[in-house]
């Protein structure tokens, strides 16, 4: 096999990539840090615009609600991914399996912008023709609908990898089903499980164009609070706003990855 | 000799799996054996010969699609695994990882419902049974293959199984450690007076451990027996061939009674029961118990092909004067060593009593 590392002008391509990718972002963070009021010209060093940012009441809000929505979908979501994982992996496989694997996978397939005016349209018949709406909630349930497929996918691999003799030693050792699942299974599957709600609160915590069409009056979450800041004259706030969206989702990702290196 | 319980007896027993859109294989076909209380039963075989099916049909993994699986007489056949007083030792152990040693020993007991003073006594015992008292608290990742064999084994002796099943359990470890963990398994079985019945395809460790043998094939059991009837007394062909090395010879069977070989001689041979015993037939004789001599001495006949030296013993090919390849084993005892060399003329002699007839 031909190592591309050795190939001439690797290195060159590899950090001119790596500067289109992360400049911006870089870029966003630092300026974050600036004293000054104009977002683009730098005056020195500051955590002023953070300090601005907590203690604003519509950042306030727009993180209570993103960190409910994204409990909740986080919860939710994981819980059903399991049991569809396990459906699929530790049963008898049954006709319409793999439709069913194929339709819990479909969101990551369908742009999201048609799962957004899907989802739009779905609440505003619930509304019309049974006068339901659960406020917040909608956002919730749409969430946690989204939010499956990303929790399925490690738990679903982790159960594959699984040793089935495992299994069969527990009932071999007098452990009934459930206390086989209880005590074997469920703990073995831990990393899977956590590695995917990890997946299922970062796609959750920064969804942006569902979140914009389901959300009504008030419910303004974070990516839509900082999108409704870019439309007005922008100071450094959102720059730190942007850098605290952007930890946490780093921290998540790094917290999924660690997981499920450290237990394979 | 007093009267041997059957612990377990396995009655007509089928299992054929039938995938959609492809014929259906029988992995068992109407196999009925009776393993008794206090054995060292094994079940040998090449890879696919139904061995691990019916180690499974026992353990409750899986299920016959007929016959009856009788444990001390009560059909079990349809029993789930956790029902059953049965208890595996797996190939690959299947320790449960995210356990310690002695969590993994005391689980059988744990899920029985056994209280904890009791579960804690038995581990201990287990643990001295193996000698592994030092490594209780240890995750099991953390042991070596030879002690993680001996964790699974005192994991399925914990629960004083009626019957244990050992499906291939020393074929991950190297030789050494082989030859140690069968005088190990030879001792447990002894002091603990549980019967075990043992899934392998190496006949050595077949022969060397077990008080009977069933010898499998096609998912069938060919020949039932102490490791003296399945070495010395092979009933059919593949019996004869795949344990240990053996000459087969063709022959018609004269009225006397004895044995007109195609090679020229004309020899006693033993007939099993069931054998036929006219027209053309297959004699079996073992390569130790041919003796080479001088031509003038032996009953077959025939020139050195090649030798082939091993140490211990030294195979000389003979082949015969029908143009049949005949092999002889000789022990270098020193002293009187065989001083044929390649080319030479030779004749064979054959221990009496020694050449059997086949069924087949």
């Amino acid at each position: 096999m031909v190592d591309v590392k050795a190939q001439p002008g690797f290195k060159t391509m590899a950090l001119i990539c790596l500067v289109l990718l992360y400049s911006p972002i870089l870029i966003l963070i630092v300026f974050a840090f600036n004293s000054g009021d104009i977002i683009m010209r730098w005056e020195g060093v500051s955590l002023h615009w953070f300090g601005v940012a907590f203690t604003n009441p519509e950042f306030q809000n727009a993180a209570w609600n993103t960190l409910r929505i994204s409990a909740v979908a986080t919860i939710a979501s994981t819980l059903f991914a399991t049991l569809a994982a396990i459906g699929m992996t530790r049963i008898k496989p049954w006709p319409g399996m793999k439709t069913a694997f194929m339709v819990i996978n479909l969101p990551l397939m369908v742009p999201e912008i048609i799962t957004a005016v899907a989802t739009l349209s779905f609440f505003a018949l619930l509304a019309q023709v049974l006068g339901l709406n659960f406020g917040i909630g909608n956002i919730m349930l749409a969430h946690i609908v989204f939010c499956i497929p990303f929790a399925f996918m490690p738990i679903r691999a982790r159960l594959e990898d699984m040793d089935l003799t495992l299994e069969n030693a527990a009932a071999d050792l007098y452990a009934t089903p459930w206390n086989a699942f209880k005590r074997i299974t469920l703990p073995l599957l831990v990393p899977g499980i956590a590695s995917g709600a990890a997946l299922a609160f970062i796609v959750s915590f920064d969804d942006f164009t569902i979140t914009q069409l389901v959300a009504g009056p008030g419910q303004t979450t974070l990516p839509l609070y900082i999108w409704d800041q870019t439309r007005r004259p922008m100071t450094p706030e959102i720059n730190a706003i942007s850098a605290i969206l952007l930890l946490v989702s780093v921290l998540f990702i790094t917290i999924s990855f660690l997981i499920a290196r450290s237990r394979k | 000799m007093k009267a041997k319980k059957a612990a377990i007896e396995a009655r007509g027993v089928s299992r054929v799996f039938a995938a959609k859109g492809q014929q259906a294989v029988a992995a068992l076909d109407d196999v009925s054996v009776t393993i008794n209380e206090n054995e060292f039963f094994t079940l040998l075989g090449p890879s696919g010969c139904g061995k691990t099916t019916l180690l499974r049909l026992i353990a409750g993994f899986d299920f016959p699609t007929s016959g009856q699986i009788l444990l001390y007489g009560e059909d079990i056949a349809v029993l789930p695994p956790f029902k059953r007083p049965v208890n595996t030792v797996f190939q690959n152990y299947a320790l449960f990882p995210h356990m310690t040693v002695a969590q993994n020993i005391g689980f059988g007991l744990e899920m029985l419902g056994k209280p904890r003073t009791e579960i804690d006594a038995r581990v201990s015992e287990m643990l001295a049974l193996v000698r592994m008292e030092e490594l209780a608290s240890r995750k099991t990742s953390q042991i070596s293959g030879g002690q993680q064999q001996r964790v699974a084994l005192a994991r399925a002796l914990a629960p004083k199984p009626k019957v244990l099943l050992l499906d291939e359990p020393l074929s991950a470890l190297d030789y050494k450690l082989r030859k140690d963990m069968q005088i190990e398994l030879k001792r447990l079985q002894h002091e603990t007076g549980i019967t075990f019945i043992f899934v392998t395809h190496d006949q050595e460790e077949a022969l060397t451990m077990s008080d009977r043998i069933a010898v499998m094939s096609k998912g069938k059991i060919l020949q039932v027996g102490s490791p003296h009837d399945i070495y010395d007394r092979p009933a059919v062909r593949f019996v004869a061939n795949f344990i240990g090395e053996t000459n087969f010879l063709k022959g018609i069977v004269r009225p006397s009674g004895k044995v007109k070989l195609a090679a020229g001689a004309e020899i006693e041979a033993v007939a099993p029961e069931g054998a036929k015993l006219s027209g053309e037939v297959t004699v079996v004789i073992r390569p130790e118990h041919a003796l080479l001599v001088k031509p003038t001495q032996g009953k077959l006949k025939g020139v050195v092909d090649n030798i082939v030296y091993f140490g211990t013993d030294t195979h000389f090919h003979v082949l015969l004067d029908d143009g049949s390849e005949f092999m002889v084993r000789q022990q270098n005892s020193g002293g009187a060593a065989a001083d044929f060399a390649k080319g030479d003329k030779v004749g064979v002699q054959i221990a009496a009593g020694t050449a059997r007839i086949l069924k087949d």
